[in-house]
């Protein structure tokens, strides 16, 4: 099912850990200005299938392609370079730079290149966009956890990733802060972004994703708008056991 | 360039200008110190460049020291030393390069130990060739080089390093390596080229310890590896360093000046004991002032000013 206007597509992908095999032969694509949804349960391969893409580990076996070109076997920043922006799952800051200079360092290195007053500019650009705006010259240890995970946000968006990776952004959050977070991914969905976001929010899920695609041990299991993949037989089954299928 | 910025330029020609006046004094003993400081002072400043920023805590600055004195002593007769302190230059590029390239993958406690072990190993391996096939120990740099020439040569280097300090702070390559002593997984996903910033900074402060290491070879007359490459010198590097404090260009020469008189001092009255001094030195720098003289006076300095507000 390739489709004409995908911007990164996954083939046969396959990442084995010695005897462990974390994802087994995967498949799909993400089309331009999509939210795509990778949900499962835990330690079904979610976060290794983001790292693959992220170029943080290496693929087995199989190739994943942005815009036509390969992009697996490249190393993290070259992959970085050509376009995909990564959060991680628990959150990553530079706590030695201010709130301002942890964006700056998303924009100097990576897809778009900015530096000096540019860099800045676009830097505070990215703190708006996110509502980070009055923290931008606070030291990063007196962040929120939500603010943490803003800013985390704001570095990544600010390289302009043509697809961006969310890895369980909204986890850990409180009911006002969720609904703070989903605002902020649906603005994301506005502007065009290309997204994948794993997720164990389901309310999340069924509100932000166009399309889903569910994993088991692995493999995919099933695949298609959030409202057909959370109705399968398969993936209740997989999430709840076989007694509540 | 902003203010700030030429203020700080300002003063720091003006401390250059007046140390270079120190051999007009015409003491012989105060020339003797200010050549230690001045070279304690090119190494510190230029190992900071690297391992402040990253954290990697380099204990090869012996083996580059080392590398320059013997370019000097091995070339001294055939070349001349104009020659001969860019031939140390390149060599020190070359080998901090290749050991940059071979502890790509080393970090924290790995990195410390292969450099402490690299210095030795080289040590052991000109020793060795000299046994073997040179038939002495030791080479002879003889020349009508003064110490008051090595003296002004050192500030030349101090300068030189101050000048690039100041221009990968203010540069990308300066801005990836914070990023990269911060968090290298964040670094590598931001797209900066780990790899190639690490080696490349590690060739700067390569490059300064052996040019030190060449300039310093006509003071010494004759050499042999256990001076040149002395794993002493990494430590006492690493020390003044991180007494001064390394998070300022200008954090090292803090941790330079007190550490030489008192390492005079020690030797001075106590020959026998220095390396167990210099081990309690180091003990206590590391338990009392974790971030340097420097990082103290600018804590003070923001309590004081929060007292204030």
């Amino acid at each position: 099912m390739a489709k004409a206007n995908a911007v990164l597509s996954v083939r046969g992908v396959t990442k084995r850990f010695g005897g462990l095999v974390a994802v087994n032969s995967m498949d799909f694509d993400v089309a331009e200005h999509e939210v795509l949804g990778l949900i499962g349960p835990n330690g079904s391969g979610k976060t290794t299938m983001m790292n693959l893409i992220s170029g943080a580990f290496g693929v087995t076996s199989g190739h994943i392609s942005l815009q036509g070109a390969r992009i697996s076997g490249l190393s993290a920043q070259a992959i970085n370079r050509r376009g995909i922006g990564r959060t991680f799952q628990l959150v990553r800051l530079l706590p030695s730079l201010s709130v301002l200079e942890n964006v700056i360092a998303g924009a100097v290195f990576g897809h778009r290149r900015r530096w000096g007053i540019d860099a800045e500019d676009y830097a505070h650009k990215m703190l708006v966009r996110v509502g980070l705006e009055s923290m931008a010259y606070a030291p990063v240890t007196s962040l929120t956890y939500i603010d943490q995970k803003r800013l985390e946000l704001a570095r990544v968006l600010a390289s302009d990733p043509e697809v961006l990776l969310l890895d369980e952004w909204l986890a850990g959050l409180n009911p006002t802060e969720l609904e703070t977070g989903i605002e902020l991914i649906h603005g994301l969905r506005a502007d065009g972004r290309t997204v994948i976001l794993v997720e164990h929010v389901m309310d999340a899920i069924r509100s932000l994703c166009d399309r889903c695609v569910v994993m088991n041990s692995g493999a995919k299991i099933a695949e298609g708008t959030p409202g057909e993949v959370l109705a399968d037989r398969e993936v209740i089954r997989a999430y709840l056991g076989d007694d509540d299928a | 360039m902003r203010s700030d910025e030429i203020r700080n330029m300002l003063l720091a020609v003006a401390g250059l200008g007046l140390a270079a006046l120190l051999p007009l004094t015409g003491n012989g003993y105060y020339l003797a110190i200010g050549v230690t400081i001045a070279m304690y002072a090119a190494l510190a400043t230029s190992w900071a460049l690297f391992s402040g920023p990253t954290h990697y805590i380099s204990l090869a600055t012996g083996a580059f020291f080392g590398l320059g004195t013997y370019v000097v002593a091995l070339g001294i007769d055939h070349i001349p030393y104009v020659v001969l302190l860019l031939i140390a230059l390149v060599a020190g590029a070359v080998a901090a390069g290749l050991v940059g390239l071979a502890t790509l993958r080393l970090s924290g406690v790995y990195f410390v130990i292969f450099t402490l072990g690299l210095a030795e190993m080289v040590r052991q391996v000109v020793t060795w060739i000299q046994n073997n096939w040179s038939g002495h120990r030791g080479l002879y740099v003889l020349t009508d080089i003064t110490e008051e020439i090595i003296y002004w040569e050192l500030l030349g280097v101090v300068a030189l390093v101050y000048l690039v300090g100041w221009w990968i702070g203010r540069s990308r390559l300066g801005f990836a390596l914070r990023i990269i002593g911060n968090d290298e997984v964040v670094a590598a996903h931001s797209g900066i080229n780990t790899a190639r910033s690490k080696v490349l900074l590690f060739m700067v402060s390569g490059m300064a310890a052996s040019l030190t290491g060449a300039i310093l070879a006509p003071r010494w007359t004759y050499i042999e590896p256990t001076m040149a490459f002395s794993p002493l010198l990494s430590f006492q590097i690493v020390i003044m360093a991180l007494l001064g404090g390394t998070n300022r260009l200008w954090g090292p020469l803090v941790g330079v000046i007190p550490f030489t008189l008192l390492w005079e001092a020690i030797s001075a009255n106590f020959p026998n004991q220095t390396t167990l001094l210099l081990g309690v030195c180091f003990l206590l720098i590391v338990y009392a002032i974790p971030h340097g003289i420097v990082g103290r006076i600018e804590a003070l300095a923001r309590a004081l000013k929060e007292r204030g507000a």
